[in-house]
């Protein structure tokens, strides 16, 4: 059992994998949905995200627990100046577990410091999403072995989270990890660095085609609009890589394509009927993932 | 040719702080990580690019009347890492030693990410693990690789 669940580079492959494969029973009907009944999650969410906050809360409901949230931060203690330290060791008090979203890189590991209970990382700022990799990972398990595959990351990939998490945990299996990102968001040398020190091969590409056809697994992350100084070189960037059925034709049959969600214009909609589209069946999958993560610590 | 007569460049001081083996030009760096400005009372004595066997050139620091804590010293082995501390009392060297950089640095660095939660107003120090590729926050996992003397708190 583990105490807190803050960054993905915490798992070793063996924990990944025993995850993942009591994610798989969870998702088979395998679980007692009075396992945590007697049990409170506290949802700390300091900016908005309903995909995570709602999988958060319907895995605890599955498993007979309940949840309490502070609200939005403008009707929360926090407008009075209170620290998240301070916070976290009021709502210890009042929840057997914590999942924490904040715009602040490190938040979750402060909160870890100070929550005398366990604490879920649920996002901090463009750190670490640790829940999200899992789904990730459990989708395309869902598709094809771990091991021996070609993963491409695509779009932002210089202030991406989620895929810089995905990178560092592929690098426990055996993969090709193959990069394309717009001019001023490939991904940072030191991740590069480190990805190459923890033994995993990259392949940067700088043309979408060939990209595509190297892949059994295209991982597209949204550009963030914020990034550019003005819309028109934003818009320059984010049509530059555009993920259109044309394109999927050249593609491995196998293929799948992830998304994080929310998604703006960076898959074009005629590819959700695809069999390569998997990123609503990614979205479904966060709540048997944050199932076995909430008996992981609380079960 | 008649040797030049040897002149010490600063005189030796009763009690205090003696650093020694500054890395050439780091000295006014090394004031700085100590506080020392100014407007500050210390009796300090500088001596910079000072011919030396070890090194070539190097600077020295004296210090009256202070004896330096173990933050201070982590601090001085990011910038010179040769440093030798002497702690003087009475004229005389009790303690001299080197200076080490140590693996993990609590409060001596700001992190230069700017949404670090450790550069806010949370009851915490900066934490940085020293390794090869730099200064590693151990909140928000950035490396911090150059101009280390400006980000030291």
């Amino acid at each position: 059992m583990r105490q807190h669940i803050i960054s993905i580079k915490e798992f070793e492959k063996k924990d990944i994998d025993a995850l993942l494969d009591r994610a798989e029973a969870i998702d088979q009907g395998d679980y007692d949905p009075k396992a945590l009944e007697d049990k409170i999650l506290g949802v700390l969410f300091f900016e908005p995200s309903t995909r995570t906050r709602m999988s958060f809360e319907a895995a605890m409901a599955r498993l007979g627990g309940a949840s309490i949230d502070m609200g939005g931060v403008e009707a929360s203690s926090v407008v009075k100046g209170e620290t998240l330290a301070d916070t976290i060791r009021v709502v210890s008090g009042y929840a057997d577990a914590i999942v924490l979203r904040h715009p602040r890189e490190g938040a979750a590991q402060l909160a870890s410091e100070f929550a005398s209970v366990p604490v879920l990382n649920a996002g901090d700022g463009a750190g670490q999403h640790p829940s999200q990799t899992l789904i990730d990972l459990y989708t395309i398990r869902q598709a094809m072995p771990l091991e021996g595959i070609d993963v491409g990351l695509l779009g932002d990939l210089r202030y991406g989270r989620t895929a810089h998490s995905l990178a560092y945990a592929l690098t426990q299996y055996d993969v090709t990890i193959h990069t394309l990102a717009p001019e001023g968001l490939e991904m940072p040398p030191n991740v590069v660095e480190e990805l190459r020190e923890r033994g995993v091969e990259i392949v940067v590409h700088d043309e979408i085609g060939e990209f595509t056809r190297a892949l059994d697994v295209m991982y597209v992350t949204r550009i963030q609009r914020e990034r550019f100084p003005d819309s028109a070189s934003y818009y320059a960037v984010a049509s530059s890589y555009r993920v259109t059925p044309e394109l999927l034709a050249e593609a491995r049959e196998r293929m799948i394509v992830l998304h994080p969600l929310p998604r703006v214009d960076e898959i074009d909609p005629r590819v959700d009927a695809l069999p390569h589209a998997k990123y609503f069946q990614q979205a479904r999958n966060g709540v048997p993932i944050r199932m076995a993560l909430l008996l992981e610590v609380m079960g | 040719m008649k040797d030049e007569p040897r002149v010490l460049q600063i005189s030796p001081i009763r009690n205090g702080t003696v650093i020694d083996h500054i890395t050439a030009g780091e000295a006014l760096n090394v004031l700085k990580i100590l506080g020392i400005t100014g407007t500050t009372d210390e009796c300090l004595s500088i001596a910079t690019n000072v011919a030396s066997e070890k090194s070539g050139r190097k600077d020295v620091v004296k210090i009256s009347d202070r004896e330096l804590c173990t933050e201070e010293v982590d601090r001085i082995a990011l910038i010179a890492p040769q440093a030798t501390i002497n702690i003087i009392r009475d004229y005389l060297v009790c303690e001299k030693m080197g200076v080490e950089i140590p693996r993990v640095l609590l409060g001596v660095v700001r992190c230069p990410n700017r949404g670090c939660i450790s550069n806010t107003n949370e009851p915490i120090k900066s934490r940085f693990e020293v390794t090869k590729r730099g200064l590693h926050c151990l909140y928000c996992d950035w490396y911090l690789k150059d101009d280390i003397p400006g980000h030291i708190i």
